[in-house]
């Protein structure tokens, strides 16, 4: 059987995980559809129905200007999903580039590198994400670049510890002696077999990911209004905290719901893709 | 162990030194200087006197020699005068210490009376139904916003039930009660925020000591303890515990970076007026020299946290601390 048959044999045992990865492919579903599905737009005012607690006509009430929250919150979905996933992008390759360079040359670059890696991680990165935000004006685009840039290290950590055990293996050595330079080798040979851990901190980081800008969105330095998102849902559900229940608790829900299956996917994909986890199985 | 905690000092410097640079840069590469800002407000600035303010936060110099200037100032504590309200910041600042580290000191408490028992029960008991539950639980943990949790116990406490204050540390009333009514008044007042603080790092340790103790329980050792028929409870909390605690002492110093995040959403949403509350108040009204020292702060404050970390790693396990293993 291939690896990758190995693998997704060993994912699907992980009810849990797969029961997390049908929700993720149905929040993507809900937010490439959000015009199909939502009952009605985003910036849509029902006058009549000014913080209206949920009913038939609006399921999950109304917010303070008579906006369907229901609808707010699909049309946010897409806001925070792709939030999390270009933030993570981001994340990812720049760890990736700074651990395989550090892991892959040792020595001097490697000792600069993590120190520098050290030294970003002495930073409570909420913290750190907050001050950029102070100085740059927020948009959707600042907050996916911010919390890439913020949000590498741990990457970049699993990257370079894959590395200085990968390029003393045969392969790689093989492929060296055969005259292959340091491009070819870090990037076609060493990378490929490096990756793994990465899959796992990439889908553990949109969970991450998708909670920052959340959080960002409610303190009211994120995505701003009136584009929806779940953050900023939440900050109304704040200000009308006495009178709104719904406001808060909907949106919330979405969070954790989101961030749930997200992590639940990736503690599978780690287990799946734990080879030391297969040697236990065999032996039970 | 002293010559351990020197060399573990020593590498500090230049992490410290890192700090400022990134957090100097941060705030002096960004579009618009704090000049720009601070007269954004009243356009008929002239430019004579924006550039005599420019001159007296020496931002006519190059920034290789701002940086130095800064750093030096700093070095003496002087983190210059705030931009809102003309006061000095180290001032502002330590008098919003208190209320956040008692705060965090709490919640840390509150963590680990919580999540030490959660996860070695989990541990001893693999499989069982307190462990298949509190793992879900703590996977639930994980995922939850603590901002949203924060407003779901306000509105349930405070709104609904209205037994718990929601907001401030201190009640309107306080002067008219003594001193263990003050006491009480203050303790209804951080129930909430302690709790939403702690709330994240309870799920995050026990998965931690519930992987430290099974990985405890699987070594040589412990074998060997049942083999020569001590009672398993003596195994258990004599013989597997004590090590598994090691890897625990380094994770509850690397957790501070969290709680001084999470210090920031908590006191801005339950109105605290601590460390956290400052930051966001200075981040919007772009109060650049309290945000950098509250920045070095803070940064010093996680360098402080690993320190303790890798101390006590130290003083519980000889290898470390002789160089042996690492």
């Amino acid at each position: 059987m291939s690896l990758k048959g190995i693998i997704w044999r060993r994912f699907k045992k992980n009810s849990l995980a797969v029961m997390g990865a049908a929700v993720v492919l149905a929040l993507v579903l809900a937010a490439v559809l959000a015009p199909l599905i939502s009952p009605y737009t985003p910036t849509q005012i029902d006058i009549d129905h000014v913080i209206a607690p949920p009913s038939w006509r609006h399921p999950f009430g109304t917010d303070e200007l008579g906006r369907d929250v229901l609808s707010r919150m699909i049309w946010g979905s897409r806001i925070s999903l792709s939030v999390g996933f270009i933030a993570m992008g981001i994340a990812v390759l720049i760890g990736i580039l700074v651990g395989s360079i550090a892991g892959f040359y040792g020595g001097k670059v490697d000792s600069v590198l993590m120190r520098f890696v050290d030294i970003m991680l002495s930073f409570p990165t909420f913290i750190l994400i907050l001050a950029v935000i102070a100085i740059i004006p927020p948009s959707i685009f600042t907050i996916m670049a911010v919390i890439g840039v913020t949000g590498w290290m741990d990457v970049a950590r699993l990257v370079r510890a894959e590395f200085l055990t990968l390029k003393q293996r045969d392969f790689v050595l093989a492929s060296k002696s055969a005259g292959a330079n340091s491009f070819r080798l870090i990037f076609r040979e060493i990378l490929p077999n490096a990756l793994s851990p990465v899959f796992v901190a990439a889908t553990l980081g949109v969970a991450g990911a998708i909670l920052t800008e959340s959080a960002l969105s409610f303190l009211g330095i994120g995505v701003q209004p009136p584009t929806p998102s779940w953050g900023n849902i939440l900050a109304a559900g704040k200000d009308n905290i006495e009178t709104a229940w719904w406001l808060s608790f909907y949106p919330g829900l979405a969070i954790l719901i989101t961030v749930l299956s997200y992590n639940l996917v990736g503690e599978g994909l780690r287990d799946a893709l734990d080879p030391r986890l297969w040697e236990a199985e065999r032996h039970n | 162990m002293f010559g351990f905690i020197g060399k573990r000092l020593f590498q500090m410097v230049p992490i410290l030194l890192g700090i400022t640079v990134i957090t100097f840069a941060v705030v002096h590469l960004a579009p618009g200087n704090p000049v720009e800002v601070q007269t954004a407000m009243s356009l008929k600035t002239s430019a004579e006197a924006q550039a005599n303010l420019k001159k007296l936060y020496g931002l006519d110099k190059p920034l290789t020699t701002q940086y130095v200037d800064w750093l030096g100032r700093f070095a003496k504590l002087d983190f210059g005068k705030s931009f809102t309200d003309g006061r000095d910041v180290l001032e502002k600042i330590s008098e919003r210490i208190p209320v956040t580290l008692t705060i965090n000191v709490l919640s840390l408490i509150l963590i680990l009376i919580a999540a030490l028992p959660i996860g070695i029960i989990s541990a001893t008991k693999r499989y069982s139904l307190f462990d298949k539950i509190s793992t879900v639980l703590v996977f639930i943990g994980f995922s939850t916003p603590t901002f949203w949790l924060a407003l779901l116990l306000m509105i349930f406490f405070g709104v609904q039930l209205g037994v718990l204050p929601i907001s401030g540390i201190q009640s309107i009333d306080v002067s008219g009660l003594g001193p263990l009514g003050r006491l009480a008044d203050w303790g209804r007042h951080l129930i909430l925020p302690v709790f939403v603080s702690g709330f994240g790092g309870i799920a995050g340790l026990s998965r931690y000591s519930r992987s430290s103790m099974l990985e405890a329980i699987r070594q040589d050792y412990v074998r060997t303890a049942r083999a020569k028929g001590l009672p398993e409870g003596q195994v258990i909390w004599r013989h597997a515990l004590r090590n598994a605690l090691l890897p625990i002492v380094t994770i509850i110093g690397l957790s501070v970076p969290g709680l001084i995040g999470g210090s920031v959403i908590f006191e801005t949403i339950f109105s605290i007026p601590g460390m956290g509350q400052l930051y966001y108040q200075s981040i919007m009204s772009r109060d650049y020299p309290t945000i950098m020292g509250i920045l070095v702060i803070f940064a010093v404050l996680t360098q402080i946290g690993n320190l303790i970390a890798d101390i006590s790693y130290g003083l519980v396990d000889p290898r470390i601390r002789l160089g042996g293993a690492r």
